[in-house]
């Protein structure tokens, strides 16, 4: 008989079994003295039979609306090119994404609101992409799995020529 | 079908208006130069034979300049012998008359004189041989030699210009006469088309196509339609400008980081940096000799204008008035710089004197873009938003007199580039 994998398993059903929070609760130390002694265990306890779940999830991070990845704008202030502080997180989250998928790869892409001329807009754009890579790129990414683009003002979110408008469109994208 | 334009005379502070029947692009003019010159136009003889009308598109031609006043002379045949006494008294002060004829191979051969009722000689003659689809390239033709031997610049009326429209979620580079007629279509793409920009010999456009979901820059051969990638490094590609000579073609690229200025090959290899700095550099633009570069760069905290040697090397700035200056446009005898400012939040076309600093705002309008000098370097084309319209093109002359405003009745009018003169 192998002990150790019977008792392996008498283990392994002791913890998951505590974890799914049972009232049966099964004494560790029980387990240890059940070895030097008889290896038929004790009556009934040695017929149950604890589940193991190993069923793996087939939700892709990036794919579940509720996760962290799910927000992919980053939003700027008005002639800034800078990550503010409370976009950090979103980052972060791509950043753990991107480090344990290296063959995954992401265009980040930087706008404008629509005030200015096209060819310094997209410059402009290109700023604000370039911040979010840099970012990222301190966060360990790799540069082989990022591209920072620029569509300047030619593709607002928002159409409209007011505050609200404008401060949707100072943004950049994480796409996938 | 013939297309008339329609003209109803006017006083320098009132609309021209000018309605095209062909529907698509429209031109209005408002404002005439300094002088007109005084001029009567004839119907040329037999001119109803060929597919459009010459003398109705030399008057055109004359009225849009804003240097002329032109004045109908009914029809004169070659024959009659011209009274310019005549003329004279009725305040014309040149005379044109023609007559088209059909040739056997079935081209149409019109010929012209302008005549001098002052001196009472003749100016110019010329006899065009073409085929009827460039019926009114000879109309241009006639109308840019009466300018040449009246104004004393060459014109530009048989030239070209390239824009593109939006419709809907569609967007158009086309290519128009600079009449607004003979609209083709150079690409169509349901992502955004910027800057384009004319080769030097005319055959070719370069611009910035986001198809592929990025700025790339494309050749486009028009007439043989083939397309050739000239930069597609990583990061964004943009702001093409042909060098004079069209072997090389200044870009702007973000592959290291910030927009840099490079040039390539026109085919896009041979890649070269110019400028190496933490600011912005874009919109490099060859000057008409080859020898300079201007471009736009934020290196001293807001945009400016500097211009550089056409290898790289050291930046002078050029503007210094107000904090943004941008997408500089030199006129091709290099004495003029064209740009649009940000003043008061107002973006408007101005010119600059390169010889005297002298600066003159030319639009009264508050969204200007994309300025672009006609091959005489008389006029300067710019896209801009007038009355609560979307996107129109504008005409101003260099020194602001004359005005003209071209709009679509679908969609959304940008990006103009002023095609060059061509055989």
């Amino acid at each position: 008989m192998r002990i150790p994998q019977t008792l392996a398993l008498m283990l392994t059903s002791a913890l998951l079994i505590s974890a799914c929070s049972s009232p049966v609760k099964l004494d560790d130390k029980a387990a240890v003295e059940d070895r030097t002694g008889s290896a038929t265990g004790q009556g009934a306890d040695a017929r149950s039979v604890g589940t193991i779940n190993a069923t793996r999830s087939n939700l892709d991070p990036l794919n579940d609306p509720q996760g962290v990845l799910a927000k992919r704008s980053i939003y700027f202030d008005l002639d800034s090119y800078t990550v503010k502080d409370e976009f950090k997180p979103v980052l972060e989250a791509h950043a753990r994404y991107l480090n344990a998928n290296k063959s995954r790869q992401i265009v980040i892409q930087g706008n404008t609101d629509e005030r200015g001329g096209r060819e310094y807009n997209l410059a402009l754009g290109q700023k604000r992409a370039e911040a979010v890579r840099r970012a990222m790129a301190l966060l360990g990414v790799q540069e082989s799995q990022m591209e920072a683009v620029s569509f300047g003002k030619e593709k607002p979110k928002a159409l409209g020529s007011d505050e609200a408008a404008w401060a949707e469109n100072r943004r950049a994208d994480i796409a996938y | 079908m013939i297309k008339k334009l329609l003209v109803r005379a006017v006083t320098v502070a009132s609309l021209l208006t000018a309605t095209v029947s062909h529907a698509q692009l429209r031109v209005e003019i408002a404002g005439v130069g300094a002088q007109q010159i005084p001029i009567a136009v004839a119907g040329f003889a037999d001119e109803s034979i060929a597919p459009q009308q010459i003398s109705s598109i030399i008057k055109a031609d004359l009225e849009r300049s804003g240097m002329f006043k032109v004045m109908d002379a009914g029809v004169i045949s070659e024959a009659t012998p011209v009274n310019y006494g005549d003329w004279k008294s009725r305040g014309a002060e040149a005379l044109v008359v023609g007559s088209v004829q059909r040739l056997a191979d079935g081209r149409f051969d019109v010929r012209y004189r302008l005549l001098d009722t002052v001196k009472s000689t003749q100016l110019s003659a010329l006899a065009l041989a073409a085929q009827p689809q460039f019926t009114r390239v000879s109309g241009h033709k006639i109308a840019d030699d009466i300018y040449e031997k009246l104004v004393g610049v060459r014109g530009s009326f048989a030239t070209r210009v390239a824009y593109v429209t939006k419709v809907g979620n569609e967007y158009r580079l086309e290519v128009a006469d600079a009449d607004g007629e003979g609209i083709n279509v150079a690409l169509r793409s349901n992502e955004p088309i910027i800057s384009p920009a004319w080769s030097p010999d005319g055959t070719k456009v370069a611009y910035v196509s986001f198809e592929n979901k990025k700025p790339v820059v494309y050749v486009q051969n028009l007439v043989t339609r083939q397309r050739t990638v000239v930069a597609n490094f990583k990061g964004s590609n943009s702001a093409p400008s042909w060098s004079p000579d069209g072997s090389r073609i200044a870009i702007a690229l973000a592959r290291n980081g910030l927009t840099q200025v490079y040039t390539v090959n026109a085919d896009g290899s041979n890649l070269q940096r110019l400028t190496n700095t933490d600011g912005i550099d874009t919109e490099p633009q060859f000057s008409a000799d080859g020898q300079y570069i201007y471009f736009t760069s934020d290196r001293s905290g807001g945009p400016q204008i500097y211009r550089m040697p056409a290898n790289g090397g050291n930046a002078q700035r050029i503007t210094f008035h107000g904090s943004y200056n941008i997408s500089p446009r030199i006129s091709p005898d290099g004495k003029t710089l064209a740009y649009i400012s940000r003043r008061d939040g107002r973006f408007q076309l101005y010119v600059l004197d390169l010889t005297n600093n002298q600066e003159l705002r030319l639009s009264d309008t508050t969204k200007d873009e994309s300025p672009s000098f006609s091959p005489n370097g008389k006029y300067i084309m710019y896209a801009t938003e007038s009355g609560g319209r979307r996107g129109t093109l504008a005409v101003v002359s260099v020194d602001g007199r004359v005005k003209q405003r071209v709009t679509t009745q679908a969609g959304d009018i940008r990006e103009p580039n002023w095609g060059p003169f061509m055989k």
